[in-house]
């Protein structure tokens, strides 16, 4: 284990480790995660790392996210791997996968785009074109989106 | 044979292959023995058509082909669209629609829209123009106009000039011609108006040879089809820049001078001012038979989505 545990170590929850250092903002953004939950979150920026050099960190107590919630961190995160913590030990690693399908956890920067008219109940849908270089679609107006577009859009988008 | 029509929804031209689009040609010839008289094979159905943008070519041609095949329409357009949803969700617009009609044809100015209906809606939903996204039906017009006039759409050079970047029609006929084996393919456009990068893609994964041009007269010679859509003044940002340019992108018998004798002219109409009247009166000129095959097409296309192909042979 490495001998950065900064904060005291969580019961139960998931540890996000590896991410790119500086993203960890976006890595939140992208889950919706924004503080008002109550969710007891812990962020840890730019620490070492022997694989990356520097990284981020994010450790969630409380709550397991499903692997498909969590495929999402690939598009901004793509060498992240999850520590799912039941008491207090690693039950289980794994890396994130781009997902072909990505529902809900973006929005369309397209402002004539149906998905972001108010008072429909539509769920946004985007589709992975290519994994590498990352290149996802609109499903409903077609806009395409690289890796550094979906990092702008997810910081733009701040509520 | 397989029924590549039956049921389904028409969003984009490039949910069918090149067997689909010509069975729908070989049935348009037929139906352009029709277009003149009543064929009653759709007399229990009707169509719905949500024109929440207006439309008078689009929404009359397939009004007309609805009410030769025997059968009805319901439907607003514009302002209508409007009062007819009172702030409704466009979702609660489509459901009632679905509930009326046995098809709806629907367009709206933002981009999606109709594959958003046609995951609420039961029957199938015809994409008839959203923002600057498809719009199916005429690409598959323009194309038929091509092998109706020119015998076939393979080998041939096809210019397309004006607005490249804004004209939904434009987007849509390039899907198209990936559906074929077009010789060679000419954007002719200001620079600024060029097709956005995912439109060129489409051709590029095709592997259609194709090049931007800004001047129509280096490649007059070559061209099979000619292909004219408006350029408007909203999209320059300054007046200065629109008059500039506008010129160069309009056809005159001069900018005919030295095309091939078998040139055809397509145009998806409404014209303003790119092409010149007096153009109307060349052999070129056949944008005014392609818009009449506008109802034919619709016709073939409403009888193959209705599966009722085998009451017209
Ligand atoms: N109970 C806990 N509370 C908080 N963080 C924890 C807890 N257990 C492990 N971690 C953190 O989760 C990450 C993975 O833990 P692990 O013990 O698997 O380390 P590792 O062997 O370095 O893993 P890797 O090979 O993935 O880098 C580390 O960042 C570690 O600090
Ligand atoms: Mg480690
Ligand atoms: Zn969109």
């Amino acid at each position: 284990m490495e001998k950065e545990l900064i904060i005291r170590k969580i019961r139960d929850g998931i540890v996000i480790d590896h991410i790119p250092a500086g993203r960890a903002l976006t890595v939140l953004k992208l889950l919706g995660i924004t503080g008002k939950e109550k969710l007891r979150v812990a962020l840890v920026m730019n620490v070492e790392s022997r694989k990356l050099g520097l990284k981020d960190i994010i450790k969630i107590e409380g709550r397991e996210l499903s692997k498909d919630e969590l495929s999402v961190i690939a598009l901004v995160a793509p060498t992240a791997t999850i520590n799912i913590i039941r008491n207090y030990e690693v039950v289980q690693k794994f890396k994130v996968e781009i997902p072909d399908i990505i529902e809900g956890a973006l929005k369309c920067i397209n402002t004539k785009c149906i998905t972001n008219k108010p008072r429909e109940p539509i769920k946004t849908r985007f589709i992975t074109v290519s994994k590498d270089p990352l290149m996802i679609k609109c499903d409903y107006c077609g806009t395409v989106y690289t890796a550094q577009d979906i990092e702008n859009m997810l910081l733009r988008t701040r509520e | 044979m397989e029924r590549c029509w039956l049921g389904r929804d028409v969003l984009s031209i490039l949910d069918f292959d090149r067997k689909c689009i010509e069975e729908l040609f070989n049935l348009t010839l037929i139906m352009e023995k029709y277009s003149r008289t009543r064929l009653n094979i759709l007399e229990d159905k009707v169509l719905a058509l949500a024109f929440f943008e207006p439309s008078t070519r689009t929404r009359l041609s397939f009004e007309t082909a609805m009410k030769r095949l025997g059968g009805s329409t319901i439907g607003f357009t514009g302002e209508e669209a409007i009062s007819v949803s009172k702030g409704e969700s466009i979702a609660d617009t489509v459901r009632m629609l679905d509930s009326y009609a046995d098809a709806i044809v629907i367009r709206h100015s933002l981009e999606g829209v109709a594959k958003y209906a046609a995951e609420i809606a039961n029957n199938p939903v015809i994409n008839a123009g959203d923002g600057t996204q498809n719009h199916p039906t005429q690409a598959m017009l323009d194309l038929y106009t091509i092998w109706r006039e020119l015998g076939e759409i393979d080998g041939i050079c096809v210019g397309i000039l004006g607005d490249l970047k804004y004209a939904r029609t434009v987007k849509s006929l390039i899907e198209g011609l990936t559906l074929f084996r077009p010789s060679k393919i000419y954007l002719i456009s200001p620079p600024a108006l060029r097709p956005r990068r995912e439109v060129l893609a489409i051709l590029e994964n095709a592997g259609l040879k194709y090049s931007h041009v800004e001047n129509i007269d280096e490649v007059i010679r070559e061209l099979d089809v000619l292909y004219v859509v408006r350029i408007q003044k909203e999209r320059f940002p300054d007046v200065v820049e629109y008059e500039r340019v506008k010129g160069s992108y309009r056809i005159t018998l001069e900018t005919l001078k030295n095309c091939k004798d078998t040139l055809i002219i397509l145009h998806p109409l409404p014209r303003v001012d790119e092409i010149d009247p007096q153009v109307d009166s060349t052999r070129h000129a056949r944008y005014f038979k392609q818009a009449a095959y506008g109802v034919p097409l619709r016709m073939a296309l409403l009888t193959l989505i209705f599966g009722r192909e085998d009451k017209v042979r």
